[in-house]
């Protein structure tokens, strides 16, 4: 498959403070980006927009598909997104959760997709209690698995490692891997640990 | 500057005009105004309430059409003009309810009969106070604008609802003789002339207001953005 | 081979998902429809306690029902969105659904509400206000149907903007009452026809009055919803 993410003249402000401006990028399949910053200067924000749950002050974003331009509208179906500002529906188990994202994305699944992303993320076990009973670590987790349910060729993760210990971590890499094999990664983290290869860097602390 | 002053004069000019010439039953000369059975010199009010009861509606109208423009080009210039053109449209809201109220009081005896007329204002002036609840309730300066102007939307959709339900339900104590809802004015030509420039005054003065509040709060947005 | 449809997601499956997800979701935690019954019997008392043994002329009555029922909607019908604003889950639906379906699934869900809240608000009120008597059935039932989609849909719209909003609780029934005033006066007077024993053709004036602002509600939801759900 192949996927481009072109974003151009990208400018927030926020209640007349300027956030930042003038971000620009093109990315292609394989391609992965970084987004570092200290905390406050923008990475979820900017995360928000390449996803399309916010919309830029100044500038846009353009997602080709298979050579194909995708409709705005369907930005969201092509990106998924893990981030501290993400919640869950917590009175419903995981296995629910998933089901329910598939099923509001108007996607019907067959087969045992499910419980194989469940498995991959290792919470097969308790995916059918409710999430807010899991732990931290758990639900971010949880967040994983909602965000490659559709399995989306654009991979957003804000702060990717939070909350999880050595095992959820190895999880996490294993994901990261595998999105950079196929289509287009995006990291908005502090912590250079959490990411080794990359092919483009924004900082953001230099923009301003 | 020029403009100003000539504006000046002319509301003045009404205002003396309106509350000096004579009512005399049978109009002879020029200068004379027709008594309105019933009225009397209250009808000099016609003058005087009319005027900001349209304007609130027309304010109204111009806050709205602000709010699609800035709905559709994100530009805080409109904001600001909706904001403002529903400022002075709550001002004049208050006056006309206020007016007509006391115009009420004075020919049938109670300040408030829930007749359509009286309802319609009230309506309007409970309309800009959501307004104004609202805007005052975000903190965001683009949400603030977004929501106000798809509200007004809402409530300006609504509102001809009223003029079809209002004669159904309400019985009638508005005077039709001078104004009805068909146009047909049946006033003499010195009151007919009296009462467009009136209209035209009042307009001309809503208009400087609105025209200063957006300058003003023009410079206040430049000012903060540089 | 588990697989996934590609490319055309099915809106209506969206909006039926949304909608069932928060009726599950209402099921479980059960906060509007235990408010909404507790706002409908104590506010029903009030009322007979306050009527005592003189009773109100069936014009009262008529108004009282509906202004019962117009407060029991604001008590419970803003939750709908406020709730996905206070779990922050508000992203999570963005990033699943369009606004549209958004707007559709959480307006079935209202209906739904308040469909179950009048049903019980006008069987209690019937049964314990001895005042009010309904002598045209028919009238009455259609009343109650076109008034509670009415009510729905412009509630849902005010709800959504009230969820961007700070002061959620008080400002709703506050930029609600303008815009449900032209519903609110046409089903008090059917209902008064209603209780008057009137022919059913005598209310064709208020049906049509109803089904319009239906349709303009509605309409107007559409289109502006975008605004108000994107940031």
């Amino acid at each position: 498959m192949n996927i481009q993410l072109e974003a151009s003249g990208i400018k927030k402000v926020f209640n007349r403070r300027v956030i930042f401006r003038n971000i620009s990028f093109s990315l292609r399949e394989r391609n992965t980006l970084l987004i570092t910053g200290r905390n406050g200067s923008g990475k979820s924000t900017l995360i928000k927009i390449i996803s399309s749950v916010l919309s830029p002050t100044a500038g846009s974003i353009r997602i080709v598909s298979n050579d194909m331009p995708a409709r705005p509208q369907a930005y969201a179906q092509l990106t998924g997104l893990v981030s501290p500002y993400l919640q869950m529906y917590d009175e419903f188990s995981a296995r629910e959760m998933l089901s329910l994202a598939l099923a509001i994305r108007g996607m019907r699944a067959s087969g045992t997709i499910i419980v194989d992303l469940l498995r991959r993320v290792s919470l097969e076990d308790r995916c059918d209690d409710p999430v807010r009973t899991y732990s931290s670590g758990m639900k971010q987790r949880v967040k994983y698995a909602f965000a490659l349910i559709h399995r989306p060729p654009v991979l957003l993760l804000d702060e990717p490692m939070a909350n999880l210990d050595a095992e959820g971590v190895a999880i996490v890499q294993d994901i990261m891997e595998e999105q950079r094999r196929e289509g287009i990664l995006i990291v908005a983290t502090n912590d250079l640990r959490d990411i080794r290869t990359y092919d483009l860097q924004i900082d953001l602390n230099a923009i301003h | 500057m020029v403009l100003k002053l000539f504006l000046g004069i002319w509301i003045c000019a009404v205002i003396v005009l309106g509350l000096s010439l004579p009512m005399v039953a049978q109009p002879q000369h020029w200068y004379e105004l027709p008594i309105v059975p019933g009225l009397e010199d209250k009808a000099r009010i016609v003058f005087f309430h009319v005027p900001t009861a349209w304007l609130s509606v027309i304010a109204f109208v111009s806050s709205m059409i602000y709010g699609i423009r800035y709905l559709r080009g994100r530009q805080p210039e409109d904001d600001i003009k909706s904001a403002s053109a529903a400022g002075l449209g709550f001002l004049f809201c208050v006056l006309a309810t206020a007016t007509g109220a006391i115009w009420a009081k004075v020919s049938w005896g109670t300040y408030w009969n829930w007749d359509p007329r009286q309802t319609s204002i009230f309506v309007l002036l409970l309309i800009y106070g959501a307004y104004f609840a609202l805007r005052s309730s975000i903190e965001v300066e683009e949400k603030r604008a977004a929501l106000a102007a798809v509200y007004s939307i809402i409530a300006a959709v609504t509102m001809p609802f009223f003029m079809f339900i209002m004669p159904r339900i309400l019985a009638s104590l508005h005077p039709e003789p001078i104004l009805n809802v068909q146009g047909k004015i049946q006033m003499n030509t010195t009151m007919l002339l009296v009462f467009l420039s009136s209209l035209a005054g009042f307009t001309g003065l809503y208009y400087w207001m609105w025209n200063l509040h957006v300058r003003a709060q023009g410079v206040e947005l430049h000012r903060i953005q540089s | 081979m588990p697989s996934i449809e590609p490319a055309h997601p099915s809106w209506l499956l969206s909006v039926v998902s949304i909608f069932r997800k928060d009726w599950q979701s209402e099921l479980r935690t059960r906060y509007a429809i235990s408010a909404l019954a507790m706002f409908v019997i104590t506010t029903i008392s009030v009322i007979l306690f306050s009527l005592g043994s003189e009773g109100a002329p069936p014009a009262a009555l008529s108004g009282m029902l509906w202004v019962v029922i117009f407060f029991a909607a604001m008590s419970g019908l803003s939750r709908t969105f406020v709730a996905e604003e206070e779990r922050g889950t508000a992203m999570t639906l963005q990033l699943m659904a369009s606004p549209s379906a958004v707007l559709l699934g959480k307006l079935l869900f209202n209906l739904v509400l308040v469909m179950a809240l009048n049903s019980v608000t006008v069987v209690l009120y019937g049964a314990l206000i001895s005042g009010f008597v309904i002598r045209t059935y028919s009238i009455f039932l259609v009343t109650i149907a076109l008034g509670s989609v009415g009510l729905a849909a412009a509630s849902t719209i005010i709800a959504a903007i009230i969820a961007r909003a700070n002061t959620k609780g008080t400002l709703y029934p506050v930029l609600s009452f303008p815009i449900l005033l032209p519903l609110l006066l046409t089903v008090i007077n059917a209902t008064r026809l209603a209780s008057e024993g009137a022919l059913f053709e005598e209310a064709y004036g208020e049906f049509q009055v109803l089904i319009s602002y239906i349709a303009v509600v509605i309409a107007t939801s559409y289109m502006l919803f975008d605004y108000v759900w994107k940031d």
